[in-house]
């Protein structure tokens, strides 16, 4: 009854999906062309290595990010604990911190020469790094920690946006029978919110495998770190794009296994929205030492960072503050919001396609939307250069065909190649916001609509849309930060006399002197706390 | 979708936008693997003498690949460089021309550029080992071989053994002492290190000053930078530099270099950037704010760079030692330097 979907929607989600996939196909054409011995060279002596040191990052950063978000989530969605109002937003400033600054910072207070082990060595007389042992910041753990501490709000929002949306006569009925609340949030709020804890861990297990920044500023040699020394070092684009496909496989695979944890469960509930007056009830002492564990989460992942950039600026700020800042913040936040609106159109349009286009097959242009997520920024701006580059010469060659001259670098030159390059590593994101959203609205309401005679899109605008629009709003939200925070894509495919805050932040965090790009690094914190502050009040509006 | 068509026009037509404003007049566009605030205020010296608008793209990494792509529409007069194996191969990729100047001919001495005219080096820059001034202080018979000597047992810092400035100092090690015996070396040298490798060549003193270890690899002009920074003066002060080899076949010396694309389509503009980049005022800027050695025979180094003294550097071609790096490159995966 669904299938009537009008041509142009079959074919524009298609079209956009492997419009999405194009680059990383180019990449993985890429990967079968032969590279020598080169790779059998690397698999006899330091793959893996990279795989093991890869898998122990992942692995690492989602169970902490789990034991950070999860308690976090429930604790702000159920119960009332003080200074609630504050922390249900202030958990969410982690997002805005790039991981790489943050890296930096603790590596400036936990170093030798930082103010902790200072303080140690003052109080024990100790002289040089010989006389006693200290945790190393610049380690597995250490990347582990950081970046688990900065990304862990992906999980929070999801986790919490799904404890929202349960509904409240579940646990009050729970307690009605007797049960604790750590035995209701076990039996009923856990397995409820498991499609959004799914999506949100396999967002933060992308986003770590992706990372370059963060794992090289701390030597762990990860299959990012491979794959750029293969690029770079050996100057093998094909070794590189071999270890780039591998990582690939194992993200389609770790996303198949998701799917099929959650294949039979369909979860749907009533009363979205519905007043949440009854909240479960806590011990005072349970309650401080809930808000206690809260706020420990925001200030290592945000309050903490940010006052120490914040000092540093006013340290350097005669040096920082130039007129290129305007220029530079505005090419930034013209980016991000072009890639964030384009990201959650494309994610209504294919998520929508799969729930209404009732056939085999109608989930692949949003799954192909979202492959382009595993790709490293690195390799994903090579990604774009071939299928670009060819239209360029293409388009070229044509018109000096006809006698004209050609437009030269349209695509491959311009802000276009840094936006689809945003875009084929970013729409995931929003895909899989939005995708929650619309599996939480019962086929039922679909069905009321259409016996009402509305066509699909009617009822798209009628009811689907209203009823997503918290998850768009997630979804607009977390891409624009990505976007502003992205780096290694930008380092290649940037047009001249452009920079982003982030390219320019870099330039002095990967010279340790954070201190001179600590204002610019605060601009991109600033700007990506707006659209914080806006997701944060339409959730409380809702 | 009607809003969506209106906000994919407005994104285009700004983007087209953007893309016309430089295909303006005088101006010259530049990829460079060199931090721009270095090359900036030279760059601003030459606009200011001749009117031509020079457009930079700085990155790491990735430059080559971009140039490649582009073929031959790309907007690129010229590739600066921060090593030899860059220059290298961007001539193997065949992405560069030859330029016949006789001005660059009589800037550069022979040694320092390519035969085939095809890339020019603008400084050089020393690979040097560190010593802590307390614990060890000046090696002045130090060589390279040494440093996987047991003495130094847990008491080397470097930066990854993969960095380019790293892997051209193995490359002509291999050159000088061939593969069999460079591994050796290489294996001494990673049961030597205080700690994995990490960080870059200003971390490794710092680690010096804090006692992680007594000797580090280093290139000359960070010992410079760091002297004129208000916090690293006590890390730069708390080691001795030393150029190893002056008993044998000397110190090894890398560069910084420039060529001219293949394509470049301002490429008068391009050639007199080549030229000015290796005349006397950019020359001095090079050896003054950034402490390299200039090429230009004449030009003065900067006072602190000439209290080092005079020293022999490693006369072996540059490259032969660009030629050696995919074996270096891998004796370095199969002893697990960084890992």
């Amino acid at each position: 009854m669904y299938s009537r979907l009008s041509l142009s929607w079959i074919t524009s989600s298609w079209a956009i999906g492997l419009l999405l996939v194009f680059p990383v196909i180019a990449i993985i054409y890429q990967g079968l062309q032969p590279a020598g011995d080169l790779f059998q060279h690397l698999m006899d002596t330091v793959m893996w290595d990279y795989i093991h040191n890869t898998v122990l990052l992942i692995l690492g950063v989602g169970v902490l990010s789990f034991m950070m978000a999860i308690p976090a989530a429930w604790f702000m969605a159920m119960c009332d604990i003080p200074g609630r109002k504050y922390l249900q937003w202030a958990l969410m400033l982690p997002l805005a911190m790039p991981a790489y600054i943050v890296a930096g910072i603790y590596t400036e207070l936990l170093d030798f020469a930082g103010p902790v082990q200072s303080v140690l060595r003052d109080v024990f007389g100790w002289q040089t790094a010989r006389d006693y042992w200290f945790p190393n910041i610049r380690s597995l753990g250490g990347a582990i920690v950081i970046i688990a501490s900065v990304l862990f709000p992906y999980l929070y929002l999801l986790a919490r946006t799904s404890f929202l949306e349960q509904s409240v006569t579940l646990m009050q009925s729970a307690q009605l029978l007797g049960k604790t609340p750590l035995q209701a949030f076990c039996r009923i709020s856990l397995p409820l919110a498991r499609p959004a804890i799914a999506v949100g861990l396999s967002l933060i297990a992308m986003e770590t495998l992706a990372d370059f920044a963060t794992v090289n500023f701390f030597a762990v040699n990860t299959l990012t770190r491979a794959v750029f020394d293969t690029w770079q070092g050996y100057g093998s684009l094909h070794a590189a794009a071999k270890i780039s496909t591998l990582m690939l496989v194992v993200v389609v695979m770790l996303l198949a296994l998701e799917r099929f944890s959650r294949r039979k469960q369909k979860v749907f509930q009533k009363n979205m929205g519905q007043e949440r007056a009854h909240l479960l009830l806590m011990k005072p002492w349970q309650q401080w030492l809930a808000a206690l564990f809260c706020w420990s989460l925001v200030t290592l992942g945000f309050i903490f960072p940010f006052s120490m950039l914040v000092y540093f600026a006013t340290q350097y700020f005669t040096d920082s503050w130039t007129a290129e800042f305007i220029e530079f913040s505005l090419n930034t936040f013209f980016i991000a919001g072009v890639v964030a609106v384009l990201a959650c159109i494309i994610a209504i349009l294919v998520g929508l396609f799969r729930r209404l286009h009732m056939q085999r097959g109608s989930d692949i242009p949003a799954r192909l939307s979202s492959m382009g997520y595993a790709v490293p920024g690195t390799v994903l701006a090579i990604g774009i250069l071939i299928p670009f580059g060819w239209l360029d010469h293409s388009l070229n060659d044509l018109v000096e065909h006809f006698g004209g001259q050609g437009p030269g670098l349209l695509f491959s030159g311009t802000m276009l190649a840094l936006i689809a390059g945003y875009l084929v590593r970013f729409t995931a994101i929003a895909v899989g916001a939005v995708e929650s959203s619309i599996n939480k609205i019962p086929p039922s309401l679909d069905m009321v609509s259409r016996t009402l005679g509305h066509s699909p899109v009617k009822m798209v605008r009628k009811v689907h849309i209203p009823l997503i629009s918290k998850g768009c709003f997630t979804a607009v939200l977390l891409v624009f930060i990505e976007s502003m925070k992205e780096l290694p894509a930008a380092l290649i495919l940037r047009p001249f006399n452009f920079e982003t805050l982030a390219t320019y932040v870099y330039q002095f965090v990967s010279d340790e002197m954070i201190e001179h790009g600590a204002l610019a690094a605060i601009v991109i914190i600033l700007v990506g706390l707006v659209p914080l502050i806006i997701l944060s009040r339409s959730i409380e509006r809702h | 979708m009607k809003k969506s068509f209106i906000l994919a026009s407005v994104v285009l037509s700004s983007v087209l936008a953007s893309a016309s404003s430089w295909a303006a007049k005088e101006e010259v566009n530049v990829y460079s693997y060199r931090q721009s605030f270095l090359i900036e205020p030279i760059m601003a010296k030459f606009t200011e003498e001749t009117g031509v608008k020079v457009n930079i793209v700085f990155a790491k990494d990735g430059l080559i690949e971009r140039l490649e792509r582009e073929g031959k529409l790309s907007p690129a007069d010229l590739v600066l460089t921060t090593d030899i194996s860059r220059s290298v191969e961007l001539v193997e990729k065949d992405l560069v021309q030859p330029v016949q100047s006789e001005a660059l001919e009589g800037n550069i001495p022979a040694q320092y550029r390519d035969p085939a005219d095809q890339w020019f080096a603008l400084t050089t820059r020393v690979r040097n080992v560190y010593s802590s001034k307390d614990r060890l202080g000046k090696q002045p018979e130090l060589n390279y071989e040494d440093l996987a000597d047991a003495k130094f047992k847990g008491k080397i810092c470097t930066r990854s053994g993969k960095h380019p400035y790293n892997v051209a100092l193995i490359s002509s090690m291999i050159v000088a002492n061939g593969e069999a015996e460079t591994k050796k070396w290489l294996e001494g040298v990673k049961a030597n290190l205080a700690r994995k490798p990490q960080g870059n060549d200003r971390d490794q003193v710092k680690a010096i000053k804090e006692g992680f270890c007594d000797v580090s690899l280093g290139n000359n002009y960070y010992l410079g930078k760091m002297l004129n920074d208000e916090k690293q003066v006590a890390w730069a002060n708390a080691v001795e530099i030393n150029f190893p080899n002056q008993a044998n076949r000397g110190t090894h010396v890398n560069i910084s270099g420039v060529s001219l694309t293949k394509f470049a389509p301002n490429k008068d503009n391009a050639v007199k950037l080549m030229e000015f980049l290796s005349d006397d005022t950019a020359q001095k800027i090079y050896a003054e704010v950034n402490f390299e050695y200039p090429v230009k025979p004449g030009v003065a180094v900067s006072e602190l760079v000439s209290s080092w003294g005079e020293f022999k550097s490693d006369t072996i071609p540059l490259a032969e030692i660009a030629k050696q790096r995919p074996v270096a490159l891998k004796l370095l995966d199969e002893v697990k330097f960084d890992l």
